[in-house]
């Protein structure tokens, strides 16, 4: 794994960053020459994220109708377990996969192979490739995600230097990968509470661990809304290049 | 690809948002189409992982003051239009046979004079619901050493009195240290709702693989199947 030192070989990201091309800023009008095709993701990353999309919403539905088969947490007669304004909700057949517990607990026990093979995938793949460092939100960063914040607040005019990606891209991705984390162990921890009982206890024990697993969909579900909204607000060409894995946009700076 | 149309650039986008969200829509009330035979098949191999981390490890045991109040203990059988009920209790006995050197019957005396355990557990249903509650029974490992399985017994077939209703272990779960053979709930004599007058217990399984109503128990070499299990629920069902 690359050192996480400021000592470390990595692009300056102190420094401006490697001169933008004019056509960067959104000022640019319209009709100024489009900007050149830059590669911007392994076909690897592409891959696991589209896999991953997949995996993840049939675990939702079919997490969704296994929570149906009993609605709330807590052990019976015990209702002192997390907030869930979700209590006794019945969610609609379109939301849920499997038809009934079983079909949906086969569904859930497959497709956690795959998203745990495939979250490895990942995560190796950042750590073969170098990405790693890109992605690793550190202490340094703070401030950078505070100027950053001010920038899209408006209250700051130039964008901030950064690397490939800024530092709020990094707390929200090192966010969600955790999130992933969390989502897979509080799984584990409600699938064998008692050959892994000290994973279970961990999360608080088997009914707050599926709480936790609960609050995890929704959690990803919030992610989920806003990362598909910034795509298309405010970046559409990132879509394509999320699938071609070529860039061609309003922030080609972002290319590898 | 330098000079794609931002046309083209436009209709791209628009056929990728609406294959997604396709995508997504015939997700939903999925139960898995042509592959819910294989989804179903492909449990076997997360019964093999639960094997391979099922362990003698000892489930945890609580104080008697977390039993849960026993108006929330659901009970449950298969059979319509009444619980499960024997005509003549003083009539029932254990039928215990299969591949063993001994088989024999075991009354309720009988049972009751072998190695006992007494154990208040949490109960997981797959439902996802738990529950907590003081056990007594004949340990099974005491049972099956009086009637001595033959070696190639690997499996054990639970059959219960409640319409049919049948389970199937792997032995090493039987022989597990907290497996016993329950008459009695809460330190009273097991009543028709817990599934009178004996039930197979286990803080390691899920709630459906605890046969109540008990009336045989079946050493055999083929996996058997169950009531649940046969429907698409995980066979091994170990917590």
């Amino acid at each position: 794994m690359p050192e996480p030192t400021d000592a470390s070989p990595g692009p300056p990201l102190d420094a401006p960053a490697p001169a933008p091309p004019p056509a960067a800023t959104p000022e640019t009008a319209p009709e100024a020459p489009a900007p050149a095709f830059v590669k911007r993701h392994h076909w690897i990353v592409r891959l696991t994220h589209w896999v991953n999309a997949i995996v993840l919403v049939l675990m939702v539905a079919s997490g969704l109708q296994i929570y149906r088969a009993y609605p709330r947490f807590g052990l019976r007669g015990d209702e002192s377990v997390g907030i869930n304004p979700l209590e006794g909700v019945d969610f609609p057949a379109w939301a849920r996969a499997g038809g009934w517990l079983a079909g949906a607990l086969n569904i859930h026990f497959f497709l956690m192979w795959p998203l745990v093979l495939n979250g490895l995938l990942y995560l190796a793949y950042l750590a073969w490739s170098g990405e790693l460092r890109w992605l690793v939100f550190r202490p340094r960063d703070l401030p950078r995600a505070v100027q950053m914040q001010l920038y899209y607040l408006r209250l700051r005019k130039e964008h901030p230097p950064q690397g490939k990606h800024n530092a709020l891209q990094k707390a929200a991705y090192c966010f969600i990968v955790a999130l992933g984390a969390a989502a897979v162990l509080s799984g584990l921890a409600v699938w064998k509470p008692v050959q892994l009982s000290w994973l279970t206890t961990l999360f608080g024990g088997y009914e707050w661990a599926r709480y936790w697993h609960f609050v995890t969909v929704w959690v990803f579900t919030g992610f989920l809304v806003v990362h598909v909204a910034l795509v298309f607000l405010v970046d559409p060409a990132s879509l394509r290049a999320m699938v071609t894995g070529w860039y061609r946009g309003r922030f080609p700076s972002e290319g590898a | 690809m330098k000079e794609r149309e931002t046309a083209g650039r436009r209709a791209f986008l628009v056929a990728s948002a609406t294959a997604g969200a396709s995508a997504l829509v015939s997700a939903c009330g999925f139960r898995g189409g042509p592959l819910e035979d294989d989804l179903s098949s492909f449990s076997s191999f997360n019964d093999w992982v639960s094997a391979r981390l099922f362990s003698s490890r000892l489930a945890r045991e609580y104080p008697i003051r977390s039993r849960t109040p026993e108006r929330h203990f659901p009970s449950y059988y298969i059979m319509r239009g009444g619980m499960p009920m024997l005509e003549d209790p003083a009539s029932w006995a254990l039928h215990v046979g299969g591949l063993v050197r001994r088989p024999r019957m075991f009354s309720q005396l009988e049972l009751e004079a072998l190695p006992r355990l007494t154990y208040t557990v949490k109960h997981h249903c797959v439902e996802g619901w738990t529950a907590i509650a003081t056990w007594t029974g004949a340990r099974f490992g005491a049972l099956a050493g009086s009637v001595e399985p033959l070696p190639a017994a690997r499996y054990v077939r639970f059959r219960s009195f409640d319409d049919g209703y049948s389970n199937g272990w792997d032995l090493p779960s039987a022989m597990h240290e907290q497996t016993i053979l329950a008459y009695a709930f809460n330190d009273r004599p097991l009543g028709p709702d817990h599934g009178a007058p004996l039930r197979l217990y286990s803080p390691t399984k899920l709630g459906y693989k605890l046969t109540k109503y008990l009336f045989s128990v079946e050493f055999t070499d083929r996996r058997p199947g169950g009531y649940w299990e046969d429907q698409g629920y995980p066979w091994f069902g170990g917590v």
